[in-house]
C-alpha cells in the first residue's frame, strides 16, 4: 500500500519554512492579530519600545539606545515567532489542500435525464451540477461530485481523497454506494445521483478544513483564552502599578529614578503568558494535521477535543474486535467416530465452499491432520441455499454436508436414517455456550461430529482495551450475535460490556442512555442503519467506505476505514488539551524567574538593598532585563516542535499523569528560565 | 515559642478541628431543610416570620432573582444605616450625646458594614451611640454575615443540582441562617465573653481620676485631620498632660460575639479586641479566635456533605490550614526575632510593640493570622507595629483574596473559584475537558471564577497606584517611605477584600480614603458575589458527569498541592513588585542597620 498522505513532511522543510516566514509577516497586520489578544498586546508593546528607541536616539530618552533598540527588536521577534508558529502549522495543511484542489479543476459531467445507461446525456461543468442531478460516469472519467450510485458497479480509484492507490468497488444498493467527487472510475460505468451542491462536497469541506479557513476556536480554547486574557490584564495593571509606586519611592528616599516605560513594557511582555498565547493557534491546527497524517479527517476541532473526553466507546464486533470471519478451530467427534474420519468428511464438505468459513475448515484439516484435496472433477457441488441451509458435495454417491445442527438432522432424517448420535445435542450445546458456532458434519447417513467455528479476537486487542480502561474509557461491544456468543467474545476480548442482537434503534437507545448518565459516547459505524446512532453519538467516526448517510451523520471520517482508529483519535484529542495545559503551566511558572531578573534591576537605583534579590547575579540591570526579554522570545521557537507534535501521551490514571506533567512543566518551568536567563546574560556580558 | 505557647496553639487547632464536623453537618441540615435539634423551637418562629413577610418558602428562585433579592436587602439596609448615622444625634440611647457623622464618613461606614468589611474610619467610643451600635451595626453584622454564607450555599447547590435553574429561596435562606446558626452561637459566645469580664451595659462613660498624672506627645493635625509635618518631614507634636481618664461603657459583649462569628470585625471601641472590655482574658482571646475561624472552617465540611463527599471539604480545609499555619509560623518567627536595631540597644529582642501582654506573643499572632486570613479585621494587636516580614504576613493573607478560611461564606466561594481555575489548568494537563464535582468547566465558569478571584486584586493595584501620586493620600501617611507604602497598600487591600483591619499609621478619615475606600469595598464585595451567583446558576443547569479513572480526583493530595501552588503563585505574581517596594525593602533596610 502506498499512501501519499502518510509521508509526514519534516517540520523544517525549507519550502514550508519560506512560505511560513512570508505568512508570519503578513499576520502582523493588527486587523488579523487582534484575534489573539495577548499577542496583540505584545505588538502594541513593541510599537511603544520602537518609540522609546527613537527617543533615545534623539537623546530625549536617557536610556542607552543599544538597550531600548535591543528590547524593541526582541519584542518584535516575540510577535513574529508567534505568527510564524501559526503559519508553519497552517503551511502543511495548505500544501495538502493545494494538491487536493488540483484534482477538482476542470471536471465535466455527463448529465442524464433518466437513470438509464442508454438515455442521452448533456455535458456540463461540475460547477453547474445540483443536488438530485443524475450523471453518467464511464471508465477513466472523474466523478464530478459527491453522490450515490443508483445503477451499475465500477472500480473506483479514490487515491485523491484517501491516498490509497488500490481501487475499490462502488455499486448501487448496499453499504458501498457512496462516491466522492474528485475520484476516478477505472473500469465499468455507473450512474450517480448527486447529493451535494458545488462548494459543499466532501472534497470542498476537506480543503476548507485542512486550510483552516473554517477553523473556529473550540469552547475549550476560548475558555483557556479567557484565562490568558485575564492574566494579561492583571500583569498590565501590575506594571502600571509599579510606575506610581516607584515615583513615590524616589520622592520618599530622594534617590534613584522611577522605572522607565521601556522597562515596564519589557516586564509586561515577560510576565504576560506569551509562550502559550503564541503557540495556542498552532497547537489546534497541528492536532488536526496529525490526525490527517493518520488518514483521519475531523470535520471540526470540537470533535477531536470531544474525543479526548470520551468515556464510553461503542465498537462494532465485526472487523474491530474480531477478524470479520469465523474460523474453524476444532473438530469434535460424536457417536464414537474417529477424529480423522470427521476431518476428512469436513474437508470434503468444505472443499468447494469459497466462503471464509469454508476455507478455514480446509486450512484446519490441512494443519491438524495433513489432509489436502482438490475438488474432484466428478463431484457435484451443493451450494448453500436458504431452504436446506446446508452446503457440501456429492461424490461417488456419497453426500457430504455441513450445516446447523437442526438442518443437518433434518437432512439425515430425510435420507431415512433415524440413528442420531446421543451425544450430539450435548456437544452442540457445549460449543454454542462457549460463544462459538457448531457446524454439524455428516457423511451420508452418518453424523460424524461437529466443527467448532469461532470468532477470532484480533491479536493485541486486549492490551488496547486495557489501555483504554486505564484512561477511564469503558468499551462496549456491539454485535448482531445472540447473547451467548456475544458474552463469550466479550469475555475473551475483555471489553467492559456488550450489546447483543443489536438493532439500529437499540444502538440509539444505548447511546442516549449513556449520555443521560453524563457519559461522552464515541462510536464507529459504516452502514446506513448506523446513521441515527452516529448522529446521536458525541464522537462519531464513519468509515470512508461507508454509505453517504453514515458519512453525513459522522463528525470524523476515517479514510482507511479502520475501526481501531478511534483509539488514535482519542489520543490526539487528549494530546491537544495536554499540550495546551502543559504550556500554560510552563508559561506561568516562568514568570517567577523573570521577576527575580527584572524587579531588582528596575528598582536598584531607588533601593540598592534590593540587589540581594538578584539571585542569578546578572551582570547589570540593563543586561538582566534584556536577558529576560530574549529568553521570553526564543522559548517560543524552541517549543514550536513540541506544539506541533504534541506532548507525548502515555495512558495512565489521571492523578499520576498530573504529577508527571506538573513535575516536567511546572517545576521544570520554574527552573529552566533561571538557567536560560543566566546563560543569555553571560553572553550579553561578553558582547557589551 | 515557649511550652505554654505551643500548648495554647495546639489546643486551639484541636478544638477548632473538633468543631468542624458537628457544626458543618448541622449547617448542611439547616440549608437542606432537614430537622435539627433546634427545629421544635425555631420552626414555629420561622413560620411566623414567613407569614409576616409574605414569603412562600417553597417558591425557589433562579440566580437572577436570588441576586436581585440579595442586592435589594443590602441596599435597603445600607440606606437605613446611612440615614441613622446622619441623624444619630436625634436618636435615643445616646448618653454621651455624640454628634452625627459627616456624609463622607457615614457613606464609608454604611458601605463598610453592609459589605461585611467593617473598616472603621471613625473612633467607635467617640463617634457611635449605643443605638447606632445595637440597631445599626449589629443588624448589619448579622445580615452581611448571613449574605456571605447564603451565597456560598447557593454555589454548593449549583454543583449539587442538575438541569434546573432554581437555587433556593433567598428569604428562607436568610431567615434560617440567622435563626439557626448565627443567633444561637452568638448568644452562647456573648455569655462566655461576659463570664470573662466583657461588659454589657447602657451606662454613660465613667470618669476616673488617675493615681498619677501622665503626659504624652500628641501629633498635631490640620483641620482635615492630616498630620502636620515640619520642614524635615517629621510630625509636629505637642505635649499633653492627663490627670483623669474617661472610661467608655456600652453593650459590648453581644456586639463582640457576632463581630468575630460573622467575620465582621468592627470593634465597639477603637482599640478593638485589644481593649480589655472587649477581650479581657487569654481565655476570651482563645474564644474570639475560635469564633473567627469557626464558621468558615465548618462551611468546608458543609460543602463536603452537600456535594456528597466530605473528603472534598477536608481537602479545601487542608489547603486553608496549611497556608494559615505557615503564615503563623513566619509571623511567630519574625516577631520573636524582633528588631535587630532594638536588640543592639541591649533590650530583649522579641517584638512586643503593639501587642497586649495578657494575650502574649502567640495569642496575638494567632489572632492576627486568623483575622486577616478570614475577612474579619478585628485586631487584638496593632499590625502597624509588626516587624516588616511579620507585617507582610497579615498583608499577604489579605492579598491572597481572603480565602485562608476567608470571610463567612465569601471565603468558601472565593476558594471554590480558585479550585475551578486549578481544575481547569490541571484538567487540560491530563487531556480532558476540565470538570469539577461532576460539572463541566466551560467559558462561562471561567469568566465568573476569574471575576471572583481577580476583582479585589485589580482594585488594589489601581487604587494603590492612584494613591501614591495623589498628594492628599501621601500626606496621610505617618511614616513616609517603604513603611508608608505598606500602610497604603494594606488599606486598599483591606477594603477591597472586605477585611477591615488597618495598618494604623495611616489617617484614613480624609476624603480620598473614605470615598475611594467606599468604592473599593462595594466593588470588592458585590462584583464577586454576583459573578459567583451567576456561576451557580450556570452550574445548576448542567448535567452531572460521573467520575471515571480519567477524571482527576479533587479530594486527594496531588490536587491539594496544585491548588495551594495556584493560590500562592497567583498572589505572588500579582503583588511581588508592590511587596518588594514595601515590606521586603523595609526588611532589607532594617537588616542593613538603618
Amino acid at each position: 500500500m502506498s499512501k501519499q498522505s502518510q509521508q509526514p513532511q519534516s517540520i523544517f522543510d525549507t519550502t514550508l519554512l519560506k512560505g511560513a516566514l512570508i505568512d508570519s509577516l503578513k499576520k502582523l497586520d493588527p486587523r488579523t492579530l487582534w484575534r489573539n489578544p495577548v499577542m496583540f498586546c505584545v505588538e502594541i508593546a513593541s510599537v511603544i519600545t520602537l518609540v522609546t528607541f527613537a527617543l533615545s536616539l534623539t537623546g530625549a530618552n536617557k536610556e542607552p539606545a543599544w538597550f531600548t533598540g535591543s528590547v524593541s527588536v526582541w519584542l518584535w521577534l516575540t510577535v513574529i515567532f508567534s505568527t510564524f508558529a501559526e503559519a508553519l502549522a497552517e503551511g502543511r495543511g495548505k500544501a495538502r489542500a493545494a494538491s487536493l484542489r488540483k484534482s477538482r479543476t476542470d471536471v465535466t459531467a455527463k448529465r442524464l435525464e433518466q437513470p438509464d445507461f442508454n438515455s442521452n446525456y448533456t455535458t456540463i461543468g461540475a460547477s453547474q451540477l445540483r443536488k438530485g442531478d443524475l450523471i453518467l460516469v464511464e471508465a477513466s472519467d472523474m466523478i464530478a461530485g459527491d453522490g450515490d450510485v443508483v445503477a451499475g458497479a465500477a472500480l473506483v480509484n479514490e487515491s485523491a481523497v484517501t491516498g490509497e492507490s488500490a481501487p475499490v468497488i462502488r455499486e448501487s444498493g448496499g453499504d458501498r454506494s457512496a462516491v466522492t467527487g474528485g475520484t476516478t472510475v477505472i473500469a465499468n460505468s455507473i450512474i450517480v445521483r448527486i447529493t451535494a451542491n458545488p462548494g459543499e462536497t466532501f472534497l470542498d469541506r476537506m480543503i476548507g478544513l485542512i486550510e483552516g479557513a473554517k477553523r473556529r476556536k473550540t469552547p475549550n480554547e476560548v475558555a483557556l483564552e479567557v484565562l490568558l486574557i485575564a492574566l494579561t490584564l492583571v500583569f498590565l495593571l501590575v506594571c502600571a502599578n509599579i510606575s506610581p509606586l516607584s515615583i513615590y519611592s524616589v520622592k520618599a528616599t530622594g534617590q534613584g529614578t522611577p522605572v522607565s516605560l521601556t522597562i515596564l513594557v519589557a516586564l509586561f511582555v515577560c510576565l504576560a503568558p506569551t509562550t502559550i498565547a503564541a503557540l495556542l493557534p498552532a497547537i489546534g491546527i497541528a492536532g488536526m494535521d496529525r490526525l490527517f497524517q493518520k488518514n483521519v479527517i475531523a470535520l471540526s476541532g470540537r470533535a477531536i477535543e470531544a474525543a479526548g473526553d470520551v468515556n464510553v466507546l461503542l465498537l462494532d464486533k465485526t472487523g474491530t474486535i474480531t477478524h470479520g470471519n469465523r474460523e474453524a478451530v476444532a473438530f469434535v467427534t460424536v457417536g464414537g467416530h474417529n477424529e480423522r474420519e470427521l476431518a476428512e468428511a469436513a474437508l470434503m464438505a468444505s472443499i468447494a465452499d469459497e466462503t471464509p468459513e469454508g476455507r478455514s475448515v480446509v486450512i484446519l484439516a490441512k494443519q491438524k491432520y495433513g489432509l489436502t484435496r482438490e475438488t474432484p472433477m466428478d463431484a457435484e457441488v451443493v451450494e448453500f441455499n436458504a431452504d436446506t441451509r446446508l452446503s457440501g458435495i456429492n461424490l461417488d454417491n456419497t453426500q457430504y454436508r455441513k450445516g446447523a445442527s437442526d438442518s443437518t438432522i433434518a437432512f439425515v432424517k430425510k435420507l431415512g436414517c433415524t440413528s442420531i448420535p446421543s451425544d450430539l445435542a450435548e456437544v452442540v450445546d457445549r460449543i454454542a455456550r462457549a460463544g462459538a458456532t457448531p457446524l454439524v458434519v455428516c457423511k451420508g447417513c452418518d453424523i460424524l461430529g461437529v466443527i467448532n467455528l469461532k470468532d477470532i479476537v484480533k491479536a493485541g486487542i486486549q492490551e488496547r482495551f486495557l489501555q483504554l480502561r486505564s484512561m477511564g474509557i469503558k468499551t462496549v461491544m456491539i454485535t448482531g450475535d445472540n447473547p451467548l456468543t456475544a458474552a463469550a467474545i466479550a469475555a475473551e476480548a475483555q471489553v467492559d460490556d456488550f450489546l447483543a442482537q443489536a438493532k439500529p434503534e437499540e444502538k440509539l437507545r444505548l447511546i442516549r442512555e449513556y449520555q443521560e448518565q453524563g457519559y461522552m459516547v464515541a462510536m464507529t459505524g459504516d452502514g446506513t442503519n448506523d446513521a441515527p446512532a452516529l448522529a446521536q453519538a458525541d464522537v462519531a467516526v464513519a468509515m470512508n467506505t461507508g454509505t453517504q448517510p453514515a458519512r453525513e451523520a459522522a463528525n470524523i471520517i476515517d479514510l482507511d476505514s479502520n475501526p481501531t482508529k478511534l483509539l488514535d483519535i482519542v489520543e490526539v484529542g487528549k494530546q491537544i488539551l495536554m499540550t495546551r495545559g502543559n504550556l500554560t503551566t510552563f508559561s506561568i511558572s516562568n514568570d517567577i524567574a523573570k521577576y527575580f531578573a527584572i524587579i531588582p534591576a528596575a528598582l536598584l537605583s531607588i533601593y540598592p538593598q534590593l540587589g540581594v534579590l538578584n539571585v542569578m547575579h546578572l551582570v547589570s540591570p540593563y543586561s538582566a532585563i534584556l536577558s529576560a526579554v530574549i529568553f521570553n522570545a526564543i522559548i517560543i521557537p524552541m517549543l514550536v516542535p513540541l506544539a506541533l507534535k504534541g506532548t507525548t501521551f502515555r495512558p495512565m490514571p489521571a492523578e499520576k499523569l498530573l504529577i508527571h506533567n506538573l513535575l516536567i512543566y511546572g517545576v521544570g518551568g520554574m527552573i529552566v528560565p533561571f538557567v536560560g536567563i543566566k546563560v543569555i546574560d553571560m553572553v550579553i556580558g561578553l558582547m557589551v | 515559642m515557649n511550652a505554654y505557647e505551643w500548648l495554647q496553639t495546639i489546643i486551639f487547632f484541636v478544638v477548632l478541628l473538633a468543631l468542624v464536623k458537628p457544626l458543618g453537618s448541622f449547617m448542611a441540615k439547616v440549608f437542606q431543610g432537614e430537622r435539627t435539634f433546634l427545629s421544635p423551637v425555631l420552626v414555629p418562629c420561622e413560620k411566623v416570620i414567613y407569614r409576616i413577610g409574605g414569603v412562600k418558602p417553597e417558591d425557589e428562585m433562579g440566580w437572577k432573582r436570588y441576586a436581585g433579592s440579595m442586592l435589594l436587602l443590602n441596599l435597603m439596609l445600607f440606606v437605613g444605616l446611612f440615614a441613622m448615622l446622619m441623624t444619630q444625634h436625634l436618636l435615643p440611647l445616646n448618653p454621651q450625646k455624640v454628634p452625627s457623622f459627616t456624609w463622607q464618613l457615614a457613606l464609608n461606614t454604611a458601605v463598610s458594614f453592609t459589605t461585611n468589611t467593617n473598616w472603621q474610619a471613625y473612633v467607635g467610643e467617640q463617634a457611635a451611640s449605643y443605638f447606632t451600635q445595637m440597631v445599626g451595626f449589629a443588624v448589619h453584622n448579622f445580615v452581611s454575615a448571613a449574605t456571605g454564607i447564603m451565597i456560598a450555599i447557593t454555589v454548593i447547590r449549583g454543583f449539587v443540582r442538575r438541569k434546573t435553574s432554581l437555587l433556593g429561596n433567598f428569604w428562607v435562606d436568610m431567615t434560617r441562617c440567622t435563626l439557626y446558626i448565627l443567633l444561637p452561637i452568638s448568644i452562647i459566645a456573648a455569655l462566655l465573653l461576659v463570664s470573662q469580664g466583657a461588659i454589657q451595659n447602657f451606662s454613660a462613660y465613667k470618669s476616673v481620676p488617675l493615681v498619677q498624672s501622665t503626659n504624652y506627645d500628641k501629633p498635631k493635625t490640620d483641620d482635615k485631620g492630616a498630620p502636620l509635618k515640619d520642614a524635615k518631614g517629621n510630625p509636629v507634636v505637642e505635649n499633653v498632660i492627663v490627670k483623669e481618664v474617661s472610661i467608655p461603657m456600652g453593650p459590648v459583649a453581644s456586639q463582640e460575639a457576632i463581630k468575630e462569628l460573622g467575620t465582621n470585625g468592627g470593634g465597639f471601641f477603637n482599640a478593638n479586641s485589644a481593649h480589655p472590655f472587649e477581650n479581657p482574658t487569654p481565655l476570651s482571646n482563645f474564644i474570639e479566635i475560635l469564633l473567627i475561624l469557626l464558621i468558615p472552617g465548618a462551611l468546608t465540611y458543609t460543602f463536603g456533605v452537600m456535594v456528597g463527599n466530605s473528603r472534598q471539604g477536608w481537602m479545601l480545609l487542608g489547603v486553608m490550614l496549611f497556608i494559615l499555619v505557615s503564615a503563623f509560623g513566619v509571623l511567630q518567627w519574625a516577631e520573636s526575632s524582633g528588631n535587630p536595631l532594638v536588640a543592639k540597644l541591649g533590650v530583649q529582642s522579641i517584638n512586643m510593640e503593639g501587642k497586649e501582654v495578657r494575650n502574649g506573643l502567640a495569642g496575638s499572632n494567632l489572632f492576627t493570622v486568623a483575622t486577616t486570613g478570614t475577612s474579619c479585621g478585628a485586631v487584638n494587636s496593632m499590625h502597624d507595629s509588626l516587624t516588616p516580614i511579620g507585617g507582610m504576613m497579615p498583608l499577604s493573607l489579605i492579598l491572597l483574596g481572603e480565602i485562608i478560611f476567608g470571610g463567612v461564606g465569601s471565603g468558601l466561594y472565593t476558594m471554590l473559584a480558585f479550585a475551578i481555575i486549578a481544575v481547569f489548568v490541571s484538567g487540560l494537563m491530563i487531556g480532558r475537558t476540565p470538570e469539577y464535582l461532576g460539572k463541566k468547566i466551560e467559558v462561562k465558569e471561567m469568566w465568573m471564577s476569574i471575576l471572583v478571584i481577580l476583582t479585589a486584586g485589580v482594585t488594589v493595584l489601581i487604587l494603590s497606584g492612584i494613591a501614591m501620586i495623589t498628594p492628599q493620600a501621601v500626606a496621610s501617611m505617618a511614616n513616609p517611605g517603604a513603611h508608608g507604602l505598606s500602610e497604603v497598600l494594606y488599606a486598599f487591600a483591606s477594603m477591597s477584600n472586605n477585611n477591615g483591619s488597618a495598618f494604623a499609621g495611616l489617617n484614613a478619615s480624609v476624603d480620598f480614603y473614605t470615598l475611594l475606600g467606599s468604592l473599593a469595598m462595594t466593588v470588592g464585595r458585590y462584583v464577586p458575589a454576583i459573578a459567583v451567583l451567576a456561576m451557580a446558576g450556570s452550574l445548576a443547569e448542567k448535567k452531572y458527569i460521573p467520575p471515571s479513572l480519567g477524571t482527576l480526583p479533587t479530594d486527594k493530595a496531588p490536587f491539594a498541592i496544585w491548588l495551594t501552588l495556584v493560590i500562592l503563585i497567583v498572589g505572588a505574581l500579582t503583588f511581588f513588585p508592590a511587596l518588594a517596594l514595601g515590606p521586603i525593602v523595609e526588611h532589607l533596610t532594617m537588616r542593613g542597620g538603618h
